[in-house]
Order: C-alpha cells, then structure tokens, then sequence
C-alpha cells in the first residue's frame, strides 16, 4: 500500500515537471529567435538606404539596425505580417518587397501579364505569316482556272467567215 | 481596332517606364525650387510644419543615427544653431531619415543637439526632396525658396554660416 502511494506521487510529481517545462519552452523559443527566423522576415523587406538589395542581404549599419528591430519584435511574438506592418507605419510602402494590391500598384501586377500575352498575341500572328506565304501559294494553284472560251454570237461567225471568203478571194 | 489596342498599349507601357526614369534621375529639389511643404513631429511630439515660418530662414537637415559622415557635422549644426537662436529668424530642423528611435534619440544626445528633431515617418520628407541620401542640408529662405543645397556633411561651423548670412540682413 505504502509503496503504491510512493509510486503514485512519482508520477505527479513527474506530470508536475512535465506541465511545468511546456510553457518554459514556449517561452525560450519566442524569447530567442534564429538567424533563420530574423531572415525569413527580412527577406520580404528593402531598406530604403540600399535600393534593390533585400533587407536580409544588405550590411549595411542601416539594415543591421532593421534586422535588430525584427528580432526584438519577434522575440516579443510578433507575426511577421505585424513586424511587416510596423515598417510599413515608419517607411512606407515602398520597404516591401511585394507591393500591396492597390492603387497605382495594379501596374506592378499588371503589366508584366499584358506583355506576356501581348507578346504571346505578336508571336502568333508573326506565325501566322510567316507560314502565309506557301498557304497563298498553294491556295493560288488550287483556285487556278482555265478561262472558258467565249461562245462566238452568230454576227461574230457572220463576219469571220466574210473575212476569210475576202481572203482566199483575194 | 486590335493594331490601334497594341500600340496604344505599347505606348502607355513607355510612358511609365519614362516617368519612371526622369523621376530617377531627376536628383535632390534644387536651388531656386520652392521647398516642398512638410510637417514634422519632433521626437517630443511637438508639430513643426515648415510653411508656418515663412520670413525665417529656415535649415533643414536630413541625418540618421546609422551615418558616419552625419556625426562630425552633427556639433557644428547645434554650434550654428545655438550662434542665430538669439535672432530669432533662422530655424533649425532635423529630419532623422529611416532610422530607429532609441538610436536616434542616443545620437541626439551623444551630440547635444537640441533643436527640434523628428523621425522622417514614411519617409515622406526625403521623398519629396528627393534626397538620395544622409547627410544632405537644404537651407530655404525668408521666401520658401531653396537657396542652398548641401550634399554630404559641412566641413565647419563657418562652413555652414556661410551659406546662412547670405540671407540674413
């Protein structure tokens, strides 16, 4: 019996130490980001001071200082959408990588596409011409048609067949 | 119709792509350009909205904690500042470019500026002064109008006085 009771406040005490370490390790994990996790989100930004680099490439004192603020923000458990935001609120639009869809923006999105199916449309008919030349070609030979003879009128027969009474009178 | 879509369409493609290109080479508002309007909130949160001193002159310094070449020049602006503040008509403004606070407010204090500072919020500022990068100064006159331009940092306290008196009586 007394052994039973001993074993038994083992395993509370084990489910203790179990329950208790869950948050504990939530905790080191939200508190300590990796480099992975700083870059995952830095990759999405552009610093203004260097344009055309993305933020998790740039060494500049600028970026470092950018790369700070993300880690402390996501060791505070901040989403990436909410650190994104927060940069948007202090830099503008134009830190992000992907411009948001709206407004004047549409034209990121949209002219790509059009020359995309602009130049699909050009290649097609630029085809299309290019295989013309032999189709009007043997579309020529096809329609090629031997003119019927005129049938002669009875005055036309009239005025030959005087002509060449003339002729071989003459 | 379709030819008249196609090169419609080709030139509204070239019209964005030339806007695009003078804009980028279009370089800092020049000398003789009315100074763009803006409102800066200081770091106290004061409101500073640059139209309300027209017939001052007024300096307006784009800077950022992260810049080296900003620091040297970062004395003699508060040098400069505190040498007209008796007159009463030159006004200093600080415009930290895409920093963050607690940097900027530590090099505000390292360097004992205290003329009123602000952050560039959506760098909306030296977007429409088109500053392409920190140091740059712009000094406007009584009139708004820009009368110097500044790229990188002043060498010395008389350096920056001499593009101020100018404009003073």
């Amino acid at each position: 019996m007394i052994q039973k009771i001993q074993r038994s406040r083992w395993w509370i005490l084990a489910l203790v130490l179990l329950i208790s370490l869950i948050p504990f390790s939530a905790f080191a994990q939200g508190s300590d980001p990796t480099d992975d996790d700083v870059n995952e989100v830095a990759r999405q930004l552009y610093c203004p001071v260097c344009e055309n680099i993305p933020l998790d490439a740039c060494g500049t004192t600028a970026c470092e200082q950018w790369r700070g603020i993300i880690r402390d923000k996501l060791s505070e458990g901040w989403t990436a959408d909410e650190i994104k935001t927060y940069f948007v609120n202090q830099y503008g639009d134009r830190v992000l990588a992907e411009p948001p869809r709206r407004g004047f923006n549409w034209v990121v999105y949209l002219v790509p596409a059009v020359i995309f199916v602009g130049g699909g449309f050009l290649f097609y008919r630029g085809f299309q011409q290019w295989r013309s030349p032999e189709q009007n070609r043997k579309d020529r030979k096809k329609e090629k048609v031997t003119p019927k003879p005129a049938k002669p009128s009875e005055n036309d027969i009239s005025r030959v067949e005087e002509e060449l009474r003339k002729r071989s009178q003459g | 119709m379709k030819k008249i879509l196609l090169w419609g369409g080709l030139g509204l493609l070239l019209v964005f792509l030339s806007i695009g290109l003078y804009r980028s080479q279009q370089g800092q508002v020049g000398i003789g350009e009315t100074a763009p309007d803006f409102e800066l909130i200081s770091f106290s949160g004061e409101k500073y909205q640059l139209s309300d001193y027209q017939g001052s002159v007024v300096v307006v310094n784009f800077w950022a904690s992260w810049c080296e070449s900003c620091k040297p020049e970062a004395k003699d602006l508060e040098l400069a500042y505190q040498f007209y503040l008796n007159r009463g008509d030159v006004i200093f403004l600080g415009v930290d470019y895409v920093d963050i606070e607690p940097d900027a407010r530590g090099y505000l204090e390292e360097f004992g500026v205290t003329y009123p500072n602000g952050p560039d919020l959506r760098t909306e500022i030296s977007q429409a002064y088109r500053v392409r990068g920190v140091p740059e100064t712009f000094i406007i006159d009584q009139k708004g109008i820009i009368s110097h331009v500044q790229i990188g940092p002043y060498s010395s306290l008389e350096h920056i006085k001499s593009t101020i008196d100018p404009l003073l009586d």
